[in-house]
């Protein structure tokens, strides 16, 4: 179990100083410019030295990310919901979405700027607009595959339509909702950067377009840091929630 | 609920009692999906009544629509022919006093043993003090009483298909219907599910319609044997099995038993490379 668990957080702790260490004597070795790639430890300092400025701009970028994904998953369910439970809405729909699906939605980031201007609010619609195809894909897709035999557990105990659906398709759904959510929510962070690149005078973005502007590419790269720490932190989020709901995942073969 | 009658009622009262359960001419036809393809004959016409109190196994080898046969009479697939009739009702859909058990354990993975014992009340709207009280002597009863709060995932095959009995038995059904419910479990524990089956069926009095692709679990379990034949499913033989209860162990042994299994494997062609030959 120690040994396990040493091999499951040691060895990734090991590839990254691996990575460094590569990055490291790249530079030194083919002696790169700091203006083309700082050293690590550059990058380190430049980070500790802006740690103020790359703290407030990711909490500007996180909320933007944060609430994107939050509105995309209180619209996108409810969808997914009227789409798999409507045969109607289903087929004037579902087609639909899949096919926005294939549509690059940053493409829509110039025109939702114009709508809705520089501050918070476009960042959050594009956040939003990029986590809600896979919130409302996903969890339509669970709720169409319900397993046949909890289906018929429905039938034989005589469940109307409203019970087969709270009490055996939606929790049924929920690992889709869940994997739907994890896609989703890195997708928020990246159209939320996108959105403060296009126009912005705050986030992460913005000040990494100042950073490179100024050739001042340490500071791009604490950016990048501080990009990475939202990304991965909020992907961890909802690892949690999967993990708290493992009695879903616990038993996926035949009940 | 449902008061048993002895099962060494004489042959002579037992006619003079409408019996339990009638098939009349119950068959089924799967129309063809593409035009110009034929129809398929999963079931031939069966004809059958049993008494209140009896396990009826319907025997035969897979794809002989004995499992069509099964739902038809819980309600849960329409036949194309006859019908079925359960103490005097015509069965037109899945009734509140059957209880179906399926081939998997099919528990709810996001419920506790419990709250899966407790599901059909739950839809039922009949989830009081009352049913909480069975469940849990059911649970006690199949000797799981100290896994009432663990998840599906943490039990055991044998133990999810006693969930799954469990959950089946809670509304105290007059009718128990088993689709081959321990075929995928080992020897061992299905011969141990056998003798609980029987324990459970003795002291609740249920009527069960059992189907099996096992000679020797049909006539174990049964009072009477339907055999079936390969596809289209046509009853071949019925086989009265007159071993007393309780049976145990030992009766798999005796020649009474080995001869039941003769016939029934006579009828299912067991023999019939070795007579040819």
């Amino acid at each position: 179990m120690n040994h396990e668990r040493l091999t499951r957080f040691g060895l990734p702790a090991v590839g990254l100083v691996l990575l460094i260490l590569a990055w490291h004597f790249y530079v030194v070795i083919f002696d790169v410019p700091p203006v083309v790639l700082p050293r690590p430890s550059l990058v380190l300092v430049a980070t500790l030295d802006n740690w103020r400025i790359v703290v407030a701009e990711g909490w500007i970028t996180l909320l933007e990310s944060l609430y994107g994904f939050v509105l995309a998953f209180v619209l996108g369910v409810p969808l997914a919901v009227a789409i798999a439970g409507s045969r109607t809405l289903n087929l004037m729909f579902y087609p639909l979405l899949i096919a926005t699906q294939s549509l690059p939605k940053v493409a829509l980031a110039p025109l939702i700027l114009v709508w809705l201007g520089t501050g918070i609010e476009s960042k959050l619609a594009i956040a939003w607009l990029v986590a809600f195809f896979p919130i409302v894909v996903d969890t339509a897709t669970g709720l169409r595959n319900t397993p046949a035999e909890f289906l018929d557990l429905a039938t034989s105990v005589r469940a109307n339509a409203f019970q087969t659906f709270w009490k055996i398709r939606l929790p049924a759904a929920m690992p889709f909702v869940v994997s739907g959510s994890k896609v989703a929510i890195t997708l928020a962070v990246i159209g939320a950067v996108i959105g403060e690149f296009i126009g912005s005078n705050e986030g992460l973005g913005n000040l990494l377009l100042v950073a490179n502007s100024q050739v001042n590419i340490p500071l791009a790269f604490a950016c990048l840091i501080g990009l990475a720490v939202i990304g991965i932190g909020l992907y961890a989020a909802v690892a949690a929630v999967e993990l708290a709901l493992e009695p879903w995942f616990g038993d996926t073969a035949h009940g | 609920m449902t008061p048993a009658e002895p099962s060494s009622d004489s042959a002579a009262s037992s006619r003079e009692v409408r019996p339990f359960g009638v098939l009349d001419g119950v068959g089924k036809v799967f129309s063809a999906s593409k035009r110009g393809a034929a129809d398929v004959v999963a079931l031939e016409r069966v004809s059958y009544s049993f008494k209140q109190g009896e396990l009826v196994s319907l025997l035969g080898p897979s794809g002989c629509g004995k499992t069509t046969l099964l739902r038809i009479i819980a309600g849960m697939t329409q036949a194309s022919h006859g019908r079925v009739e359960i103490r005097g009702r015509e069965v037109t859909g899945p009734q509140d006093d059957f209880g179906f058990v399926f081939q998997t354990p099919n528990l709810l993975p996001w419920r506790t043993v419990l709250a899966n014992v407790l599901f059909p009340m739950e839809i039922a709207g009949r989830n009081d003090a009352a049913a909480r009280k069975r469940a849990l002597e059911l649970l006690e009863l199949v000797g799981l009483a100290a896994f009432a709060d663990s998840r599906p995932h943490q039990l055991s095959g044998g133990m999810k298909q006693r969930v799954a009995l469990c959950r089946a038995l809670v509304p105290s059904p007059s009718l128990l219907l088993m689709d081959e419910p321990f075929g995928a479990l080992d020897e061992l524990t299905r011969m141990e599910m056998q003798d609980l089956l029987l324990d459970i069926r003795r002291a609740s009095g249920t009527t069960v319609v059992f189907v099996t692709h096992s000679i020797s679990e049909a006539i174990y379990l049964a009072d009477e044997v339907l055999v079936f034949s390969r596809r289209p499913g046509r009853v071949i033989d019925q086989i009265r099995v007159d071993l007393a209860y309780p049976r145990g162990p030992e009766l798999r042994y005796s020649p009474a038993f080995t001869a039941l299994e003769h016939r029934a494997g006579a009828g299912l062609g067991v023999f019939h490379d070795r007579q040819n030959a």
